[in-house]
């Protein structure tokens, strides 16, 4: 031990390749935990209420409103039909998955790679992909229609001697979401667990140790728990990699197997995830930018750390930019006239010509700001960035399935879409619920892994000479 | 309380993760065998001091995702191609291409499980009573302290000698703890 602090000594490199610390102005573990806990033992603020109020009302009137409606009713309240059959629906599913896999790639994909940075923001991405997943997983489930026989997409024994038809991708899409639903809530709760101890042992009253005490297990922090807790975290991060790339690519391959201009493409996997993590990063963007400031977390998630989420944006940009040109080329290049309209049509068609250059002006466009330095210093811009990215992804969605749907192989048989106010006011609906379920996680659970930023300072380090080692 | 409490162990706490790991070393070295360490994150070194082997939870992932990957591959042919063959689109009635998506989707949900489980299983969670959870000073272990704990099960354990130890190799708060 004592050579290893020499070393440190000796060979301490100059000061513009020390590597920053994680937590600005060298904190300790004890103010660390009193910290990252005090927003969930703490006085609820106001633009707590002022942004809950809205978000509550949108997940328990609206939304239940919009669905019995629906539901009772049927799809035709919404505004797909023939040709354009799915809508809103499916659009507003594809982009929910999206927001989702920013968070399993912070939290898995940088937990692999050893990005001691994602500490800081795993938490809060992680719950951001919960969330996402849940509304996303109910848009499948109330567009099949008679949403009593969603039963019928599991392979239940039932009376009828019938059974799901796995051949169909859609069928497998049942599958890959309700896996990615339980196997993040999984990673999420697994990292959740040491952070539940800790609020349940600095619970003041009953009910808040009973809660947190009941939640947490019996975690005592003993070496041996640790030791099977570290392993079961990188199996859970290495299979958490694995859902990154299928499951928007079993959403893609929704598009690719159906023989439909625009859609028919061997891209297509590939193209969803990098759409997806490109949405995903502009909401994690969207959440954390005022998460920060509001939670006063500053020193905790650093204009560092926000300056590589900025540039791991810039990064999916340009993998978007590069799908978006081999999808244009590869139209062009097939000699498909088919595909060569359709293409055609989302820049200069009739009716949506607006949506594909919005996705191209934001998505390829806008997101270059992102090579300055000054802009991803400026974080009232990259917020707007952010927003504009999930409004771009919006749009992308729409483009391809709209796009490709209203005018197909028969003129006779072309057509637009309208949303209806049902399709409005569902989509605005999930759009509460998740806010209001991302609310109550801020002021409830702890929304920085407290272990894990601990466990990454240099204190933690027992070679380190914060950590304790003699110099 | 009638005086016959049993004993659980000696407790004693430290203040950094050098001086636990140090403590670690001279609580093996001194052959104690039922002991274990409590801190707040994860300390590198720790495992080797304590000798544990690889942790099982690995195993626990490849049986689950590797059954669930099986079974979904088997309900697949079942359903599809045995209890009831139907022609769609000219496909083939099983083809391991097709079933394998969903099935790869199942190994990846039966190896998050087996994982999770295995986990709680191993640790021997969820836990509703621990007895190191009733003292006061224990919080301190998960906000920035270390704590000992020598098991009063071990051979070498006695209420004397092992204080004068945990008190000799630095411990701090050195507390009885009661079953």
């Amino acid at each position: 031990m004592a050579e290893s602090a020499i070393n440190l000594k000796t060979f301490t490199p100059p000061a513009e390749l020390r590597r920053a610390p994680i937590v600005l102005n060298n904190r300790g573990s004890g103010w660390l935990t009193d910290k990252l806990s005090s927003f969930a033992e703490g006085k609820t603020p106001l633009w707590w209420w002022i942004m809950f109020v809205p978000a509550l009302l949108g997940a328990t009137v609206l939304l239940p409103a919009m669905l019995i409606y629906q539901v009772s009713t049927g799809v035709g309240v919404w505004g797909n039909n023939q040709p354009v059959a799915w809508g809103w629906d499916i659009i507003n599913f594809v982009w929910w998955v999206g927001v989702a896999h920013a968070g399993t790639l912070i939290s898995a994909m940088l937990f692999l790679t050893r990005q001691h940075w994602r500490t800081t923001i795993g938490r809060a991405t992680e719950a951001m992909t919960v969330f996402a997943v849940m509304m996303a997983g109910l848009y499948p489930a109330i567009h099949v229609g008679r949403v009593w026989f969603a039963w019928f997409l599991f392979p239940i024994p039932n009376s009828n001697a019938i059974w799901p038809q796995f051949r169909s991708p859609l069928m497998w899409d049942v599958f890959a979401v309700n896996t990615y639903l339980v196997v993040s809530i999984l990673f999420w709760y697994l990292g959740l667990i040491p952070d539940l101890a800790v609020l349940r042992d600095r619970a003041t009253t009953r009910v808040r140790k009973f809660i947190y005490g009941f939640l947490a297990m019996g975690w005592t922090g003993s070496a041996r728990h640790w030791h099977h807790y570290e392993k079961a975290y990188v199996v859970l991060s290495g299979l958490c990699t694995l859902l990154v790339f299928t499951v928007s690519s079993i959403v893609g391959l929704d598009f690719c197997t159906s023989q439909l201009a625009g859609w028919h493409a061997t891209i297509f996997p590939l193209y969803f995830v990098v759409g997806a993590v490109y949405c995903g990063f502009g909401m994690v963007l969207v959440l954390l930018i005022p998460l920060r400031k509001l939670c006063h977390l500053e020193e905790i998630i650093t204009p560092r750390h926000m300056d590589r989420i900025c540039k791991l944006t810039l990064l999916s940009s340009l993998a978007i930019a590069y799908i978006y040109v081999m999808e244009y080329f590869i139209a062009w290049y097939s000699g498909d006239p088919y595909e060569r309209w359709v293409f055609g049509h989302r820049l200069f068609g009739h009716t949506y010509w607006y949506g594909g250059w919005i996705m191209l002006v934001v998505n390829v466009g806008l997101a270059q700001l992102l090579w300055f330095k000054r802009t991803r210093q400026n974080l009232k811009l990259v917020f707007a960035i952010g927003v504009l990215i999930n409004i771009g992804m919006w749009f992308e969605r729409f483009v391809i399935i709209v796009g490709s749907l209203y005018q197909d192989f028969l003129p006779a048989n072309w057509g637009v879409y309208f949303p209806t106010w049902v399709d409005i006011g569902t989509y605005l609906g999930t759009l509460g619920a998740f806010f209001m379920m991302y609310l109550l996680f801020i002021k409830f659970l702890p929304l920085v892994a407290i272990a894990e930023v601990k466990g990454a300072m240099p204190q933690a380090d027992p070679h380190h000479p914060l950590g304790g080692a003699k110099q | 309380m009638n005086g016959t409490v049993k004993p659980y162990g000696l407790m004693a706490e430290f203040d950094s993760p050098a001086a636990i790991l140090q403590a670690a070393e001279k609580v093996r070295d001194a052959g104690y065998r039922r002991w274990d360490v409590f801190t707040p994150f994860p300390v590198h070194g720790l495992d080797r001091v304590m000798g544990f082997k690889n942790s099982l939870v690995g195993w626990f992932a490849l049986v689950f995702g590797g059954g669930a990957f099986v079974a979904t591959m088997g309900l697949i042919w079942f359903t599809n191609t045995f209890d009831y063959p139907l022609i769609v689109g000219g496909k083939p009635m099983f083809s391991p291409p097709a079933a394998f998506v969903p099935s790869y989707i199942m190994m990846v949900l039966g190896g998050a499980v087996g994982a999770f489980v295995g986990m709680l299983v191993l640790n021997g969670l969820p836990r509703l009573y621990h007895p190191l959870l009733q003292k006061a000073r224990f919080a301190l272990a998960s906000r920035d302290k270390f704590f000992l704990v020598i098991g009063a099960n071990d051979p070498k354990y006695s209420e004397t000698e092992t204080r004068r130890r945990l008190e000799a190799i630095g411990g701090t708060h050195i507390e009885g703890v009661e079953a």
